[in-house]
């Protein structure tokens, strides 16, 4: 398989180049987008992008919840203070550790789902160009090595200011 | 309000990253100036540790003075960033994008050095290790949970970690672009960092959510942080002036007021310092301009409530605490300094539109803020211990120390250091923020006016 990378300078024409794509045969599964900075969804007929992002918070939230239970309880049990005839084990300042512990989790969960979603890292991504930083817009593929000219006049003629390729 | 500069997305590189690719040399020298000021106060802390908190102004009943003050004071200022960047992003204000990596940036350094104020007023730093952490499990003595020096480094931790994590995640795109600009070594190093960010639509997609995310998780734990180092104070029974159930959101409004002023001293240098007149606009400051006179005036409330409630109680003892604070010298002068720079000078200027639109005046009255918001503090922790209390066999008032005053001049300079460092290796706005802005923006006819509308993500 051959990695192909067209660099289009203006939205509308990368839009219109997914639509030659797609009409070439290429489902808008597999090409991907290459952008510097988000577009609207669907601004170039990408696939739509499913996540479970939100999962994560509630999980870290649960596991932040319960370690904070636990040393709160631990703590207080092991070294049993009594302060004026009070319970040993004090609920009120236990809810402002178990608070600080429930969020902590959640937010360290929220940017391992981040990135796990992310897909990042991920250092063997594919073909790439630095012109995409500079507001060039990229429309990646891969495709069989026979199909590579084809594409790359698909591209080309939809205005694609540059056509790279990688084996 | 919006009166765009319409940018490339070359011009936009090479604007916000030319002083991370190339610092002058005036960069290197204030740098080098501010690290001297940093070295002085390390110098002051190892004699302080050295020598034993005698050498401080602290003493019998005034145990906590200029370290703890400045603690509160710090932290104040980083609720500025994240809640500020946060509730811009919730709300989808178009004027945020130059704004939000700094205040962030500021929260993280700002959180930084308040907690090792704490940490140095102990006179034995290591020690706060076994008072904070349940480690010393030979010995079977643990933390007190019920205590609320343990509950500080809990929300301090809390908020530390949030708020560096998500300056690390909104930064990976921008490193991406830095990766593509640099070669050698530091290509290697950023290439790394950037952890092979491309930009797809997945990415971008969740960057979005994580930035809205993030926000919504952080916005509650800013509020908990203050609360908490109010109840540093609040759950003292013992002392007049501290105990009362209205510190929580007093100090967490006083907190949002200092530390958006901070923000706006901030944008306005970065401003200056790397000249990016086409990014911090006249309408941003005005922007937060008109955010502070509603903060300002809520946090006038409050104080108001916090004031006029203890004096209402009559008791001997509240009021003869608020009698020195406005009027025995020199609290008096202090408190007559507070009132103005932190309420009346700076919020009656920003009435007016021009005075919002002009830099330096905006510079000084943020500023102004800040030392009313100083010495607000300061009024709060030193007179109320600085009294004779029924129990007491020993009593005087509080003079810092030279070594005292060096930290705390020391906290400020560290402080700008670290901003500076991160603003030579990281770009200070966020690129991709700047040019989706830039993307979204459109000129829409109205009458014989072309003016800048925003379509509006959806």
């Amino acid at each position: 398989m051959v990695q192909i990378l067209g660099l289009f300078k203006q939205a509308e024409v990368a839009a219109n180049a997914t639509e030659a794509l797609q009409q070439a045969g290429y489902t808008n599964q597999q090409f991907e987008l290459l952008t510097d900075h988000p577009y609207p969804d669907g601004a170039f007929g990408e696939r739509v992008t499913k996540h479970r992002l939100y999962v994560f918070p509630f999980i870290g939230a649960l596991l932040g919840f319960s370690v904070a239970l636990l040393l709160t309880t631990a703590t207080q049990a092991a070294y049993p203070m009594v302060t004026g005839g009070k319970p040993i084990l004090g609920l009120p300042p236990m809810i402002i550790i178990a608070y600080e512990g429930t969020m902590l989790g959640a937010i360290l969960f929220t940017v391992l789902g981040i990135f796990f979603e992310s897909r990042i890292p991920n250092f063997k991504a594919g073909i790439y160009d630095p012109r995409i930083t500079e507001g060039y817009i990229g429309i990646t593929l891969d495709c069989a090595t026979e199909r590579v000219n084809a594409v790359e006049q698909v591209l080309r003629r939809a205005g694609a200011e540059d056509v790279l390729t990688k084996e | 309000m919006q009166e765009r500069v319409t940018l490339t997305s070359t011009q936009i590189n090479t604007d916000l990253l030319r002083n991370v690719l190339k610092a002058p040399l005036w960069y290197w020298l204030l740098m080098g100036f501010l690290a001297s000021i940093t070295l002085a106060g390390s110098i002051a802390v190892g004699f302080m540790v050295n020598k034993g908190l005698g050498i401080t102004g602290l003493n019998r009943p005034v145990m906590w003075g200029f370290l703890i003050t400045d603690f509160v004071f710090w932290i104040g200022i980083s609720h500025a960033g994240v809640m500020l960047s946060a509730i811009l992003r919730l709300s989808k204000a178009e004027w945020r994008r130059p704004a939000t990596r700094a205040s962030e940036v500021l929260t993280v350094f700002s959180l930084m050095i308040a907690a090792l104020h704490p940490v140095i007023h102990s006179g034995r730093p290591w020690r706060t290790l076994y008072w904070a952490f349940p480690y010393d499990f030979s010995r079977g003595i643990f933390p007190d949970i019920r205590s609320p020096l343990i509950w500080d480094p809990a929300a301090i931790f809390t908020y530390l970690t949030g708020s560096t994590l998500f300056v690390i995640v909104a930064l990976v795109p921008d490193l991406g672009v830095i990766r593509d600009r640099t070669t050698g070594i530091r290509h290697h190093i950023y290439s790394l960092m950037a952890m092979g960010w491309r930009g797809t639509p997945r990415q971008w997609k969740l960057q979005t959510i994580a930035g809205f995310l993030l926000s919504a998780l952080l916005l509650p734990v800013f509020v908990s942080v203050h609360s908490i180092v109010s109840w540093d104070f609040a759950v003292q029974i013992g002392v007049e002036g501290w105990h009362a159930t209205i510190f929580a959101p007093y100090f967490v409004i006083g907190a949002v007021f200092s530390g958006v002023s901070a923000v706006v001293t901030m944008v306005i240098l970065m401003r200056w310092m790397f000249k990016w007149e086409a990014y911090i606009r006249a309408e941003h400051v005005d922007a937060l301009g008109r955010l502070l006179i509603a903060i300002g005036t809520a946090w006038l409330f409050f104080f108001f409530l916090e004031f006029s409630m203890a004096l209402y109680s009559l008791e001997d003892q509240e009021i003869a605490l608020r009698e020195m604070q406005v009027f025995t010298w020199p609290y008096n002068m202090l408190f007559l300094v507070f009132v103005v720079t932190g309420y009346l000078f700076p919020v009656t200027m920003w009435l007016f539109r021009g005075v919002r639109r002009n830099l330096v005046l905006m510079l000084i009255t943020s500023l102004s803020v800040n030392v009313g918001m100083w010495l607000e503090r300061f009024l709060i922790i030193i007179p109320s211990l600085a009294r004779k209390s029924p129990l007491s066999f020993d009593w005087r008032s509080y003079h810092p120390s030279i070594v005292e005053i060096t930290i705390v001049l020391s906290a400020f300079a560290t402080v700008f250091l670290l901003l500076l460092v991160f603003a030579k290796v990281f770009p200070l706005i966020p690129l991709f923020d700047v040019k989706e802005g830039q993307t979204l923006a459109d000129n829409v006819q109205i009458g014989r006016k072309s003016v800048p509308a925003l379509r509006v993500e959806e």
